[in-house]
C-alpha cells in the first residue's frame, strides 16, 4: 500500500484514471520508444473512447508523449505544444478485444525510424499497466524502475542480462519473459529495486543477441 | 501489510509501539515503499502545499470545457461574507472550499487526489478552514494527512476507493471518513474517537451511487464534495462529543464494499444511471458530444 496513492497523486484534473493515468500511459510509451516521437496514432477503447474527450484524456496522452508528468500545468495546452515541437498525432477509436475499459493503443514513430506499438490500461487512482508491447502480451505498472529488453529468442539471453544486473548489484523484483514465436523475438520485462544507470542499459544493448533495451524509471520517483 | 488490514490492527499497532497513529502510518508506509521517514514527510508536505496552491489557483470567472461547472465557490464566499448565511463563516468556508476545489478539478487545474480526483475537495475543505480558525501549524496538518492516509489505506485494502468499483460511497464517502478522522485528531481526540468518526461518516454515505452526467467529473460530483465535507465535520463533532458508532468501523467498511458489489454497473461511474439518466442530463450529453 503506497499511501501517496491515497493522498495523491498531485495531478491536473479532472480524473485520476482518465487524466493522470492517461498522462502516465503517454509517458510510458515515450520511454519505451526511447526518444521523442515524431508521429503518434492513438486509439481509445471503452470508457476512454466514450468519455475521454470530456476528461481531457486526449490532451493528457499527448502531454505524456511530450514527456510531461501528471502534475504538469501545461497538460491542457498539450496540443499546441505538440505542434510547436513537431509531434504529429491522430486519435481514433478501436475496440481492443478483452482490454480493460480504460485502455489505449498507441503507435509511435521517431525521426530515426524507430517504432513501437503499445497497449496500456488506466486501472484506477492514476495507476497504469502496460499490457502489450509490439504485439506481445506482458504486464507492468512502471511504479518501479523497469527495464524492457528485446532479444532474439535463443538460449542464454536471460542469463546474460541477469548476470549484468547482478554484477552491478541491482536486485530484480519481478521478471517476465514473452515471445512472438519460437526462435523469433522475445521481450523481458525486469522490475528492479533500484534505478538502472544509462551505462548499464548501454552494456545490455551491446550484449550479443539483444536487439534493444529501454528503461522506465519509477513514475513515483519522477513525480514525487 | 497486516497493519492496514483493519482499523483495529492499526490502532493496536500504534498503541503497542506507544506512538501516535500518524507516526505508525508514516513509519510503516515508508518502510514498505523503501523510502526514509524524512522523505515521506517531505512528500506529504508537498501534498499539503499543493492543496493550498490548488485552492489559490481558483478563478471565479472560469468555466469547465463543458460549461457545467464554474463560479459557485465564489458565490458561496460572497454569501457567507455578507454575514447573512445560516451557518456563519466557518461553515461557509468549508462549503466554499469544497466547491472551489471541485471546480478547479473540473477546469483541469493541478489538484491533489484525496483519495481520488473526483473527491479531491473534501479533505482540504475541512482541514484548511480548521487550520485557519485554530491557528494550526503546518506540521500538525501534515500529521493529519497521515491520519487520513491511514484510515484511507484500510478502506482501500478492505474495500475500494474507486467509483467504478463501488460507487460514490467509495470516493466521497471514503474522503469524508478520512477527513472526519483527521479532524478528530486535530481537535485532540484519541484513536477510538477517530475510528468512530470514520465509521459514522462512512455509514452516512452508505449506498451513494456514482452517476456523473455525460461521464464528466462535474455534476453531481462538485456539490457531493460539499456533502462529504459537511458529513466529515458532523461525524467528527459527534465522535468528539463521545458519541460512538454502534457498528465497528471495520464492519462498516466491509458493508460498504458489499453494497458496492451489489450496485449495478449503471450506478458505478458509467454515466448511465441516477442523475446521469435524467432527461436533462441525456439532452446535455447529446448536445455536448454531438
Amino acid at each position: 500500500m503506497d499511501i501517496f496513492d491515497l493522498i495523491g497523486p498531485i495531478m491536473v484534473g479532472p480524473s485520476s484514471s482518465h487524466t493522470a493515468g492517461a498522462v502516465r500511459i503517454g509517458h510510458a510509451a515515450r520511454k519505451l520508444l526511447g526518444e521523442a516521437p515524431a508521429e503518434a496514432k492513438i486509439y481509445l477503447h471503452g470508457s476512454f473512447a466514450a468519455t475521454g474527450r470530456g476528461h481531457g484524456t486526449d490532451r493528457a496522452i499527448i502531454a505524456g508523449l511530450l514527456g510531461m508528468a501528471p502534475n504538469d500545468q501545461r497538460i491542457p495546452d498539450s496540443f499546441d505544444i505538440a505542434a510547436e515541437q513537431g509531434l504529429k498525432f491522430s486519435f481514433g477509436e478501436k475496440n481492443l478485444r478483452n482490454a480493460h475499459p480504460n485502455s489505449a493503443l498507441i503507435e509511435l514513430k521517431a525521426k530515426s525510424g524507430n517504432k513501437i506499438s503499445m497497449i496500456a490500461a488506466s486501472i484506477g487512482g492514476g495507476r497504469i499497466q502496460v499490457r502489450n508491447l509490439n504485439g506481445m502480451a506482458l504486464c507492468f505498472s512502471a511504479e518501479q524502475p523497469t527495464l524492457i529488453v528485446k532479444n532474439a529468442d535463443r538460449p542464454g539471453s536471460v542469463a546474460d542480462v541477469s548476470r549484468t544486473l547482478a554484477e552491478l548489484g541491482i536486485n530484480i523484483a519481478t521478471f517476465q519473459v514473452s515471445r512472438d514465436s519460437r526462435g523469433g523475438e522475445a521481450i523481458m520485462v525486469i522490475e528492479c529495486d533500484d534505478t538502472v544507470k544509462p551505462e548499464t542499459i548501454e552494456k545490455i544493448r551491446r550484449t550479443p543477441g539483444i536487439l534493444s533495451a529501454a528503461f522506465i524509471d519509477s513514475n513515483r520517483e519522477v513525480e514525487n | 501489510m497486516a497493519i492496514f488490514d483493519s482499523v483495529a490492527e492499526l490502532i493496536a499497532y500504534c498503541k503497542e509501539a506507544s506512538e501516535p497513529l500518524w507516526e505508525t502510518v508514516m513509519r510503516s508506509s515508508a518502510r514498505e515503499c523503501g523510502i526514509s521517514t524524512e522523505e515521506s514527510w517531505s512528500r506529504m508536505g508537498l501534498r499539503l502545499a499543493a492543496m493550498r496552491e490548488a485552492d489559490k489557483s481558483y478563478d471565479p470567472s472560469q468555466h469547465s470545457r463543458s460549461g457545467l461547472t464554474g463560479g459557485d465557490g465564489e458565490k458561496m464566499r460572497r454569501y457567507y461574507e455578507s454575514g447573512q448565511s445560516i451557518g456563519g463563516e466557518f461553515m461557509g468556508q468549508i462549503i466554499a472550499g469544497a466547491l472551489r476545489m471541485g471546480e478547479c478539478n473540473a477546469c483541469m487545474h493541478c489538484i491533489v487526489a484525496a483519495p481520488t480526483a473526483g473527491s479531491c475537495g473534501v479533505i482540504p475543505a475541512v482541514l484548511l478552514p480548521y487550520a485557519e480558525k485554530f491557528n494550526v501549524p503546518d506540521e500538525e496538518l501534515i500529521k493529519a494527512l497521515y491520519v487520513t492516509a491511514g484510515f484511507g489505506a484500510v478502506i482501500a485494502t478492505r474495500a475500494s476507493i474507486s467509483g467504478a468499483e463501488a460507487g460514490c460511497q467509495a470516493e466521497v464517502g471514503s474522503a469524508a471518513a478520512m477527513a472526519a478522522a483527521a479532524l478528530v485528531f486535530l481537535h485532540g481526540g484519541d484513536e477510538e474517537q477517530m475510528a468512530n468518526a470514520c465509521a459514522i461518516a462512512l455509514k452516512n454515505m452508505m449506498g451513494l451511487i456514482c452517476d456523473p452526467v455525460a461521464g464528466l467529473v462535474e455534476v453531481p460530483c462538485v456539490k457531493r464534495n460539499v456533502a462529504g465535507a459537511m458529513n466529515a465535520f458532523s461525524a467528527a463533532e459527534m465522535a468528539l462529543a463521545g458519541i460512538t458508532s454502534r457498528i465497528p468501523v471495520d464492519e462498516v467498511i466491509d458493508a460498504m464494499q458489499i453494497v458496492g458489489e451489489m450496485m449495478p454497473g449503471s450506478l458505478r461511474e458509467t454515466g448511465l444511471g441516477g442523475v446521469a439518466a435524467t432527461p436533462t442530463a441525456i439532452k446535455f450529453k447529446e448536445d455536448f458530444f454531438g
